[in-house]
Formats: structure tokens, C-alpha cells, sequence
């Protein structure tokens, strides 16, 4: 159960209106910093469900893919500059943003990942890491500015940072591949 | 029974995309608006604004409101005079206007206000910034509101964001803001949009508003 703990207090934590408005004044940290928390916050969670729970949930999610295409859309929502412009100007729109990354990424990732299997997991990663890649691109080397909300120069920069993040993950889960695919001693 | 995971799983997937997209979609004006400045355009053409009336001076201190156009279409840019990043290129853009507008051998169709939102701008300063780009401080005026605390219903009304750098510079939609002849403010285009394509808004918005609003 400390599990669930930990994603209680890490959303209790992130929900703080002193913590809410520093990790939201700066883009980098409400992209890279707040809304990934807040999915991770919803993984411990649903990884502490009963295991009665989990079944019934799995009977739903075979192969763990409807979990991880609702991780897909969802996530992709908060990937919209008008979805981070709306989370700081509408309070619903930000009570919505705190509900759903938990609930409907970052669980469903937990509930599912293991369901997928290597293949899937490969499949995944190797179609989320170049669209994460492409979006953070976008975002630093389009002509305008794309939220109202954020200076230019912060767009750049959360831009670059989310390209970085997206090249480290898939250097990182290519070694682990290799590594998980070479021959064994004996 | 042993398909029925499989069954349920198909079923869930489909619920999650058609559920998905819909909402996406419907967030997104149908994947057309994905940043706030291209749902704020796309809602003015599709509904022109009615605009409060906001008390305005202009460089040389006299009093006005964007009513008092009634029936003369107005061309409205947000700037402010200590900028250097971008409101020079918007007023630049609207000085291509006042220039094209000048020479229109039918005569002037076209009112030009840049209205300055940020509080340091005083008239005087106003004067100066307008001499720079050649405006005559009457078919091209430079705005303040007289009264700051109308501000931000003005901002509001054209769907303005501005936020400060904190070091002394703003950043803001930089786009031309057509109001039409009721007063209503009907189309929102590119900063820098060449005359032609704004006259061409303003004839294709004057064609569609043949019921005058009372309002």
C-alpha cells in the first residue's frame, strides 16, 4: 500500500497552490516537471489497486491496449499549447488537467504496461519517443508564439528541453534493449 | 468464453477512440485550433464581437470610443511604445495601411487605432511614437484608455493576453483587429497583412452584416 501513499502525497504535494503556481509560472517545469508528476502520482496509485480491482480492470484490457490508447489520447491532449493556455486561464480546465493525468495516463500506463509485452512496449516507445521528439521541435522553432500565456523564450526552451527528454529516453531504452537481447553467458 | 477479454478489450478500445477524438475534436475546433490565438480568430469570423464601450484618449488627449466609428470600418492594433520586439513591425504594418489607404483614389475606407495597454504610455509619448510612423493622429490615432481599470475589459474583449517579462516588456497577440461598421469586432488577421487582404476582409465583412444590430 506505500504505494499509494507516495501517489497521494506526490499529487497532494503538486496540488499545492504555492507548489501549483511555481511549476505553472515557468513552461519547462509546468511540461516537463508538473504534468508528468501528475501521471506518475496516478501510476503509484493504480499499481497499489487490490488485486481484485486489477482483475476486473484487466478483463477490459487485454494485451493492455485499450489502457494505453487512452494513455495515448489523453496525454496527447496536454501536448496542445491551447490545452496549457486553457489549464492556466479556466480553474475547471485545471481541475480537469489534475484529474485526468492521473486518472487517465498515468494509471492506465501502470494497469497496462506489463500487459503489452515486449513487442508492444517496443512498439510504444518507438512511436511516442520521435512524436514527443517532433512536438518539442515544434515548439522551439515555431515562427509565432503559441501560448498566450508564455513568453517566447520559454517556449523555446520547454521546446528543446522536451526534444532532449525524448532523446535521453530513447538512448536510454535502446541500451536496455540491447542489453535485454544479448546473448547470455551459458 | 475464452475471447471475451478480447471481446471487452475491443470494446473498451473503441470507446476510449471515439470518446478520445470526440473530445479532442471538440477541444480543438475540429483539430484546427490547437493554440488559443488560431480559437480566438476562427470564434471572432464566425461571431463578431460586440465591444464594451471604453473610454479612450488619443495622442493629443481628446476623448473617444471605438462607438464613435459607427458605420466607418476600423483597422485596431495593441502596442506599446517602449517595445522593441514586435510592436515595431505591427506598427509598421499598419503605416503600410495609412499609406495605401491615403492613396485610395475612392478615398478613405479604412480608420486606424493603436490603442497602448501599457500604463507608462502617456499621451505626450504617444505624439512622439505616432510622429515616428509618419500617422496624422487622426485617421491613424495612438490610444490609452483613460481610465486603467477599463483595461483589462477592453484586453478582454478583443481577447488580448498580455504578460511582462518583468523586466519592462510585455509580451502580446500581435495581429490587425477589424471593427466593423456596428461597432462589432468581426475579423482578426496577421500582423504585417498586406492592405489589400485587409480591404478584402473588410468588403467580405460588410457583405455579410446587412442586419443591424440594435445593440
Amino acid at each position: 500500500m506505500s504505494g499509494a501513499y507516495a501517489g497521494a502525497l506526490l499529487f497532494a504535494v503538486l496540488a499545492l497552490p504555492p507548489m501549483r503556481s511555481a511549476l505553472e509560472r515557468v513552461m519547462i517545469a509546468h511540461t516537463l516537471v508538473q504534468i508528468p508528476l501528475l501521471a506518475v502520482a496516478g501510476a503509484f496509485a493504480a499499481a497499489a489497486l487490490p488485486a481484485p480491482v486489477k482483475a476486473r480492470i484487466a478483463a477490459w484490457n487485454k494485451g493492455g491496449v485499450a489502457g494505453t490508447l487512452l494513455a495515448l489520447i489523453a496525454s496527447s491532449w496536454w501536448m496542445v499549447p491551447r490545452a496549457l493556455d486553457l489549464a492556466l486561464a479556466a480553474p475547471l480546465m485545471e481541475v480537469t488537467k489534475f484529474a485526468t493525468l492521473p486518472l487517465l495516463v498515468g494509471a492506465p500506463i501502470a494497469l497496462s504496461w506489463r500487459e503489452l509485452g515486449g513487442i508492444g512496449r517496443g512498439f510504444v516507445i518507438a512511436n511516442v519517443l520521435p512524436m514527443w521528439a517532433v512536438v518539442g521541435w515544434l515548439y522551439a522553432a515555431a515562427p509565432v508564439r503559441v501560448c498566450n500565456y508564455y513568453l517566447v523564450e520559454e517556449q523555446v526552451t520547454a521546446g528543446v528541453g522536451l526534444l532532449a527528454a525524448s532523446v535521453a529516453l530513447a538512448v536510454a531504452a535502446g541500451l536496455r534493449s540491447f542489453r535485454t537481447v544479448a546473448p547470455r553467458p551459458g | 468464453m475464452r475471447d471475451v477479454p478480447w471481446l471487452r478489450t475491443a470494446a473498451a478500445s473503441l470507446v476510449v477512440c471515439v470518446a478520445g477524438g470526440a473530445l479532442f475534436w471538440y477541444g480543438s475546433d475540429g483539430f484546427r485550433a490547437l493554440t488559443t490565438e488560431q480559437a480566438r480568430r476562427r470564434a471572432i469570423a464566425h461571431s463578431p464581437r460586440v465591444l464594451p464601450v471604453v473610454a479612450l484618449e488619443d495622442q493629443d488627449g481628446r476623448p473617444f470610443t471605438l462607438g464613435d466609428y459607427r458605420g466607418r470600418p476600423v483597422a485596431v492594433d495593441f502596442v506599446y511604445t517602449q517595445c522593441q520586439s514586435i510592436c515595431p513591425l505591427l506598427s509598421a504594418g499598419f503605416q503600410r495601411l495609412d499609406r495605401a489607404e491615403r492613396s485610395r483614389p475612392a478615398g478613405r475606407q479604412l480608420q486606424l487605432v493603436s490603442i497602448s495597454f501599457d500604463p507608462r504610455d502617456t499621451p505626450a509619448r504617444l505624439r512622439e511614437y505616432a510622429s515616428h510612423y509618419d500617422a496624422d493622429g487622426r485617421a491613424w490615432r495612438f490610444a490609452r484608455v483613460r481610465d486603467t481599470r477599463d483595461l483589462a475589459a477592453l484586453l478582454g474583449a478583443f481577447g488580448i493576453t498580455v504578460i511582462s517579462n518583468g523586466r519592462g516588456d510585455f509580451q502580446h497577440n500581435a495581429a490587425v483587429h477589424v471593427v466593423d461598421g456596428h461597432g462589432r469586432l468581426a475579423r482578426v488577421l496577421d500582423m504585417g497583412a498586406p492592405p489589400a487582404e485587409v480591404a478584402r476582409a473588410v468588403a467580405t465583412n460588410a457583405r455579410r452584416e446587412p442586419r443591424v444590430s440594435s445593440r
